[in-house]
């Protein structure tokens, strides 16, 4: 049927002033390259979408909007772009450097109301909320400031909340298996998915072909973020859609 | 002189950097001598039906987008909600009066809401001939980023549609005016491609 829209596989690219960056949990980051060359690297592969995400402007309270100016550039795909958003101008000044949509973690959980106020004025197409969350005693809690922070909040609570506000999607990344390249946190994503309207976007775990594709088969998910996999791996987003297209999915022509 | 109209919405450093690819002179700019001599005109669209009018309006330049349109007949391209701002009118928030340059109500898409908004790749079918899809084959995908869809009371008008729970423009046309509702400048070799064959076709 046609409401089944074709898989997106959507590389995150995280990075941290200059540097493109990638940890392990969240911890142990590294420097893998140069931002503005992984871009680069990634806008000639003919990429269904880009998240980019600055771990660092929450805690330095600054967008760099010069660098966001910078790697936009030939950037002729959808862009989604996160990290400090913390303000209607804020988000006023990165669409204005080219992003398609903002991605709200730490804000959207601290203020309710910005949220709220953002898919007013700008409509929900817009508006991304990424949740990270991790298990502590065996339940999902919610964690803010690039996983720095625990908070008391239970994820299947604190998912309610924000689908009800109704932005346009909601990136999980699970910390525990995020930079593992062990497979997705399948358990919590297919039961997450049943619970809310709003679509998802997985992301923590891939790391390998089958990862991806058991991912989108147990969770019905069909919006897939990775990293690690593009980088650690030999497999590129290209590859990967020829294996989920090989497989019988619905990838984009 | 390729103007991209400034009505202070979203999204407009990518279509800039789109445009300058295909043409040494873009401007972005809403100065009422620029909308008079530009060559063609985009419309660039993130936003609000009804929010976008008003910047329009506070812009005092309503009137001069529809006499170029109209009289001076330069072609103008709208992007997404650009696209639907060509309209009559729209229903986004509250009903809005459009630019009226092609007759059609902008309505939310007809599907439960748990489907909206529409993100992400689709494919386009070319239901005419036309210039514009020179050197680009039919049903390929593009970038669709939107709640709202533009319905023409003259079906002669639809160039192009989509499918996503049912049929809907995905390109209008009448003369000079021009709709897509997806995002070219978003949907990398085939969209630019589109926005190529917008710049330079005569």
């Amino acid at each position: 049927m046609i409401s089944d829209k074709k898989i997106r596989i959507i590389p995150s690219i995280l990075y941290n002033k200059l540097n493109a960056i990638r940890g392990k949990n969240f911890e142990g980051w590294r420097v893998i390259g140069n931002v503005l060359q992984t871009t680069r690297l990634y806008s000639k592969r003919n990429i269904d979408e880009l998240f980019f995400l600055d771990t660092e402007a929450t805690r330095s309270q600054k967008i760099n909007l010069e660098i966001i100016k910078e790697f936009t550039k030939d950037c002729f795909m959808p862009i989604t772009i996160g990290g400090g958003i913390k303000s209607i101008e804020d988000i006023d000044n990165l669409l204005k450097m080219g992003a398609d949509r903002v991605c709200l973690n730490t804000s959207a959980f601290n203020d309710s109301e910005f949220l709220a106020n953002a898919i007013k004025k700008f409509g929900s197409q817009c508006i991304v909320v990424s949740i990270d969350y991790k298990n502590i005693d065996k339940i999902p809690i919610v964690f803010i400031d690039s996983g720095r922070i625990q908070t008391k909040k239970n994820l299947f609570d604190y998912i309610k909340k924000i689908d009800e506000l109704g932005p346009s999607e909601i990136v999980l990344t699970s910390i525990d298996h995020d930079g593992m390249m062990k497979g997705y946190d399948i358990k919590n994503l297919k039961l997450l998915k049943k619970k809310i309207q709003t679509s998802i976007i997985a992301s923590g775990g891939a790391g390998s072909y089958e990862d991806v594709y058991n991912l989108i088969k147990e969770t019905g998910i069909q919006n897939i973020s990775a990293s690690s996999i593009f980088h650690f791996t030999e497999i590129t987003p290209n590859t990967l859609k020829r294996y989920l297209s090989d497989k019988g999915l619905n990838i984009r022509k | 002189m390729i103007l991209i109209l400034d009505y202070n919405v979203g999204n407009v450093n990518s279509i800039i950097r789109a445009a300058e690819l295909y043409s040494s002179n873009v401007k972005y700019s809403n100065n009422i001598e620029d909308i008079l001599n530009a060559k063609k005109i985009i419309m660039p669209g993130q936003g609000s039906f009804d929010y976008a009018m008003e910047n329009i309006h506070k812009l005092n330049i309503y009137e001069t987008i529809r006499s170029v349109a109209l009289e001076k007949k330069t072609p103008i391209l709208g992007i997404c909600l650009g696209m639907q701002l060509l309209a009559t009118s729209g229903t986004e928030n509250k009903f809005c009066k459009g630019l009226n340059l092609i007759e059609g109500t902008v309505k939310k898409l007809n599907c439960p809401s748990k489907y909206l908004p529409h993100i992400g790749w689709n494919s386009v079918n070319f239901e005419k001939e036309n210039s514009l899809f020179n050197g680009i084959e039919n049903k390929l995908d593009y970038y669709f980023l939107h709640s709202f869809h533009f319905e023409c009371e003259d079906k002669k008008n639809t160039l192009a549609t989509c499918e996503y729970h049912f049929k809907f423009n995905a390109i209008v046309k009448k003369k000079n005016i021009l709709g897509i509702q997806f995002h070219p400048e978003k949907s990398l070799e085939n969209g630019l491609k589109l926005l190529k064959n917008f710049i330079l076709n005569d």
